[in-house]
This record gives structure tokens, C-alpha cells and sequence, in this order.
């Protein structure tokens, strides 16, 4: 498949710190990339370099073929974005925001009016098109930031971290609804701290950690190299230790190799976050 | 030519909604303290003193216009282009747009120049009906709304290279309100040292104000002050450029 976002050893420097180092890699046209990091990672600054918000302090990023730097008005054609922050105007009602954005993306007052009313149904915020956006709750809020980033049909929709903060009912109404993009077509690159999320949602993750890509992969595949199946043991009440093996039967067998004075035991699948935890020594919240 | 007027009105667009929904509390907001001092200066103050001339009402009248249109157009253009940027962050959005930069600093700007033009019309009427000396022209609406464009223009540029609260009301305390203050808004420039003059009249209200004050009072009509004026409108204007280019973080 053909990359749609392309990056050669990104690197962004604040200061000392070091936000974005040598990053390499692929997006891939129409699948649902998932970036995935703790906080302070890199992922907003990653995004905001690939939305041409921020100039990158050395290696390059391509959307489509174009360079975000020396190319911005032909990026800007074919991205949309949802910031971290959602970057809509509070104080104005959900159609005014639509409106708006129609407007300085150069939609004809005939286009605006489809789009619009088109987009409201998408996102299912019809019934709420005149109410001020503060006056909406988090999970509609993002749909309306969602609408407002799909006005001039994006070929790539980049979502910083969609879902925090909303209830498990509005996550998974989200998700559904990023689904349904993508399978109208357009290539959905984001970023979450949710392991969840990245297992329930994207075709495959990247892995940002201090500022560095440290796996790319299909989740399964992310699971694979470390083994499908986790056996937790608490051997001595202390700490609890993690094995991994590539299926049930040869996890079954460690397990009962092991003394009879063991603690608690748990065989389960392994997950991404496990795959986090071995390759950084951290948890992806942060310790 | 039509695109970018196009695009002007759009960024304008959404600040005018806005407008909308809040315009009693931002009308209110603006004239009160254009009010207390016509009051305290005018009246209080000035009762019997004359000036250049004039009483000193007719002398101050012209003043508090001016002033009133810089603070309100400052502030107008200023606190919504922070807020834009701080708080609801949809700036990032005109900045992925297809909209130049040009369409954006000047339709930023508009909405300062409405309110500073609604706010100190609106004290130069009040100001014409308590001093009937003063002369209301086409020209000097003109001279006004040119005022209100370069101190939105002022507000533009602020806000676009301040990039904090924080910064923003010290800015406005230690840098504005001297000028609102010290611009011949109050006295006459000839009262004062030279060294002090040449301070003064380097600050664009200086001038907004002396040419205003002249068209009110049917004086001889500074040209030098009001290309000053159109100086200063077009150093904003360049240094909006260059904050908008400068590589952004
Ligand atoms: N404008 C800035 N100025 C200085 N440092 C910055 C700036 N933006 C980001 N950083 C630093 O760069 C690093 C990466 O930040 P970034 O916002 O990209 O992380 P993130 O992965 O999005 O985290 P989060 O999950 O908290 O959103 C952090 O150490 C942050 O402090
Ligand atoms: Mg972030």
C-alpha cells in the first residue's frame, strides 16, 4: 500500500528539550493509524508539525507527496485535524462554528448549506446545531469539532487524543464514528495514551516514547514478538513478575514449574500495554 | 482582490457573531470609562480654565474621542485575537486555512475598528451636545475610523507577539495606560519640555488626538500628524506580517 504521511528523521527541539527525535515513518493511505505514547511523549507536537502549526527543527514530513514546510497550501488541502484542544469558539452555537469554518475554507454559500446540514446528520448533533458549544457535553463537543474538520472533505483526518475525558458510552460512540470514516475513505492518523483504544480502533500503532518511535506494527504483531500469552506470578508477595509465551500450552507448563509456595497466578492474553512496559521499563500512564 | 476582501470578511465574520451574543456587556464595557472622564475632566476639572483658546471642555472632548477609540479598538482587536489564540485556540484553525495572513491581520483588525469606532462616536456625540463649539465633519469621521484601524492594528500585532495573559495585562498597564494618559488627551503638547514632547510624539495617539482635536475645533489641519498616523498604520501592518511568518511554536 502507499504511504500517505511520510517522515524522515523528524526532529523538534524546544530548548534543550527534545519533543520529536529522528523520527522515521509510514502511514499508510486509508487505514487507521494509531500513535500511541504517555503523556509529554511527543504526539501533539508530531501532529502539529504534520498539520503545519509547527516548523520542524530538522527532517521533513510528506503528506500526499508534498512537504508540510515548503508545500503548507497543498497540505492544507487535504488534511483536517481535532486538536488535543479543541479548537472551536465557545461561545457560538454549533452551526456558527460549522459556518465559520465553511467559510474560510472557501465553501460557496450553496455548498455550506449541504455540508452542513449533511455533516450535523453525520455526527448526529442535528437536534443541537443552535446550541452554544459550552453548553454541550464533552463527547458532543468532540463530534462538533469532528463536523467542523470534515467541511472541505479531508483525505486525512488527524485526532489528538480523541476520546479523553469522555464517558465509556461517548468513547465507543466516537469510535464507531471514526469507524464510519474510515470506511468512507479517509485515512484517520491518531494519538491516545489508551491502550484500549489503540487495540479496539487502529490497524496499526506506533509507539512514541520520549520523543522516539520505539515500534511500529499491527497490534497483533506488536503481541507476537513478545509472546500472545502472559503469565503473572507473585512469587514471593513482593513483585509481581511477568513471563510471556507464544501460546496457552507453554505458558501452562511454566506455570507449573513453579514452586508450590508461589502467590496468586494469572495466565491472560498479553496486551499492548504489556508490549509498552517491556520495551520502555514504564507504564503508559507514567510511573 | 475579491478573494481576499472575500476572506477579510469571514475572519470578520466570526467576531461579529460573536459580537452578537455579547454586545450589551462589550457596549457598556467601553463607554464607562469614557463617560466618568468627560465627567471628572470635563466638568470637574476644567469649569472655568481655558486652553489654545477653546474651554477646556471643547479642548477635552476631542481627546476623550480619541482616547476612547484607541483603548476600545486596542482592546476590541487585542482580547479577541488572545483569546482566539489561548482559549478556544480556533487561531490554529485560520492558520490551516486557505486564508492569506494579509486577509487575516486585517480582518482581525475590523473588529476593533467597529467597536472603537461604535464606542467613541458615540462619546463624540454626547461630547458635541454638552460643548456646541465642536464641529462635526465628514472628515473627521473619516480621520476617526482611520484612528480606530491603526489602534486595532496596534491591538493585532500585541496580541499576535504577546503570548500570555500574564504578559498582556502588564503590557496594557505599563505601556498603554501611560499613553492613553500622556497623548495631549488631557493638556496641550506646548505646556510640556521638549525632551517629554518628542517622547509623546513618537506614540500614534499623540497624533490621532491633535488631528482629531483640530478638525473638531475648525483649526489648520495637521497633515504631518495624520501621515504620521498612516506610518504607524502601515508599521503595524509589517510587523503583523513578520509575527504571523516568523516560524511558529
Ligand atoms: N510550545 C512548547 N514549548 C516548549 N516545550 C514544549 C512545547 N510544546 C511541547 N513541549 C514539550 O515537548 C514535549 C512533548 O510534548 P507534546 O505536547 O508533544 O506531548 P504529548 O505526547 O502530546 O503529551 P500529552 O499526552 O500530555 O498531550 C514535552 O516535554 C513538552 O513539555
Ligand atoms: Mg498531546
Amino acid at each position: 500500500m502507499e504511504a500517505f504521511i511520510e517522515t524522515e528523521k523528524l526532529t523538534k527541539c524546544y530548548g534543550p528539550v527534545k519533543a520529536v527525535q529522528d523520527l522515521n515513518m509510514q502511514v499508510r493511505k486509508g487505514e487507521i493509524f494509531g500513535f500511541l505514547g504517555p503523556n509529554g511523549a511527543g504526539k501533539t507536537t508530531t501532529i502539529r508539525i504534520m498539520t503545519t502549526l509547527t516548523k520542524p527543527s530538522s527532517g521533513c514530513v510528506r503528506i500526499n507527496g508534498f512537504d508540510v514546510v515548503k508545500e503548507a497550501d497543498k497540505v492544507k488541502k487535504v488534511i483536517g485535524v481535532v486538536q488535543q484542544h479543541l479548537s472551536l469558539d465557545r461561545d457560538l452555537t454549533v452551526r456558527e462554528n460549522l459556518e465559520f469554518r465553511a467559510r474560510i475554507h472557501h465553501l460557496s454559500a450553496a455548498e455550506r448549506k449541504k455540508r452542513i446540514s449533511e455533516l450535523l446528520e453525520y455526527v448526529e448533533l442535528a437536534d443541537c446545531a443552535d446550541r452554544m458549544i459550552h453548553t454541550l457535553s464533552g463527547g458532543m463537543q468532540k463530534r462538533a469539532a469532528i463536523a467542523c474538520s470534515l467541511l472541505h472533505q479531508p483525505q486525512v483526518l488527524f485526532l489528538d487524543e480523541p476520546t479523553v475525558g469522555l464517558d465509556a458510552q461517548g468513547r465507543r460512540r466516537l469510535w464507531d464514528l471514526v469507524r464510519r470514516l474510515n470506511m468512507d475513505g479517509t485515512t484517520i492518523f491518531l494519538t491516545t495514551h489508551y491502550i484500549e483504544e489503540a487495540e479496539a480502533l487502529c490497524h496499526r500503532v506506533g509507539i512514541i516514547h520520549h520523543g522516539r518511535l520505539i515500534a511500529l506494527d499491527t497490534p497483533l504483531a506488536l503481541r507476537e514478538k513478545l509472546g500472545l500469552v502472559a503469565v503473572e506470578a507473585n512469587l514471593n508477595n513482593k513483585e509481581t513478575h511477568y513471563k510471556y509465551f507464544p501460546d496457552r500450552a507453554s505458558a501452562t507448563r511454566y506455570v507449573q514449574s513453579l514452586p508450590a509456595t508461589a502467590g496468586t497466578v494469572i495466565i491472560r492474553d498479553s496486551n499492548l500495554e504489556d508490549v509498552f512496559v517491556e520495551l520502555t521499563g514504564e507504564k503508559v500512564g507514567g510511573a | 482582490m475579491l478573494r481576499f476582501l472575500n476572506d477579510v470578511y469571514s475572519v470578520f465574520w466570526v467576531d461579529l457573531r460573536n459580537l452578537r451574543h455579547h454586545w450589551r456587556s462589550t457596549l457598556a464595557t467601553s463607554l464607562v470609562q469614557p463617560l466618568l472622564y468627560l465627567m471628572a475632566f470635563g466638568y470637574g476639572l476644567g469649569g472655568g480654565i481655558s486652553l489654545e483658546g477653546v474651554s477646556y471642555l471643547a479642548f477635552v472632548i476631542p481627546g476623550i474621542v480619541s482616547l476612547t477609540a484607541f483603548s476600545t479598538s486596542f482592546n476590541g482587536a487585542a482580547s479577541k485575537l488572545q483569546v482566539d489564540r489561548f482559549f478556544y485556540k480556533s487561531f490554529d484553525e485560520l492558520l490551516m486555512s486557505p486564508v492569506s495572513i494579509y486577509s487575516i491581520i486585517i480582518g482581525k483588525a475590523l473588529i476593533g475598528v467597529l467597536r472603537g469606532f461604535i464606542s467613541s462616536s458615540a462619546i463624540l456625540l454626547v461630547g458635541v451636545a454638552l460643548s456646541p463649539k465642536l464641529i462635526i465633519s465628514l472628515w473627521l469621521v473619516l480621520v476617526l475610523l482611520a484612528s480606530c484601524f491603526v489602534f486595532a492594528l496596534f491591538g493585532v500585532l500585541v496580541a499576535l507577539v504577546i503570548n500570555s495573559h500574564q504578559g498582556m495585562s502588564t503590557f496594557s498597564n505599563v505601556v498603554l495606560l501611560p499613553m492613553t494618559f500622556l497623548s495631549g488627551t488631557f493638556f496641550s503638547l506646548n505646556q510640556i519640555p521638549d525632551v517629554a514632547k518628542a517622547l509623546l510624539y513618537a506614540l500614534p495617539l499623540t497624533h490621532s488626538s491633535s488631528t482629531l482635536r483640530a478638525l473638531a475645533l475648525n483649526a489648520p489641519f495637521p497633515w504631518l500628524s495624520f501621515f504620521i498616523l498612516i506610518g504607524f498604520a502601515a508599521a503595524f501592518f509589517t510587523g503583523c506580517v513578520l509575527a504571523l511568518k516568523r516560524a511558529s511554536v
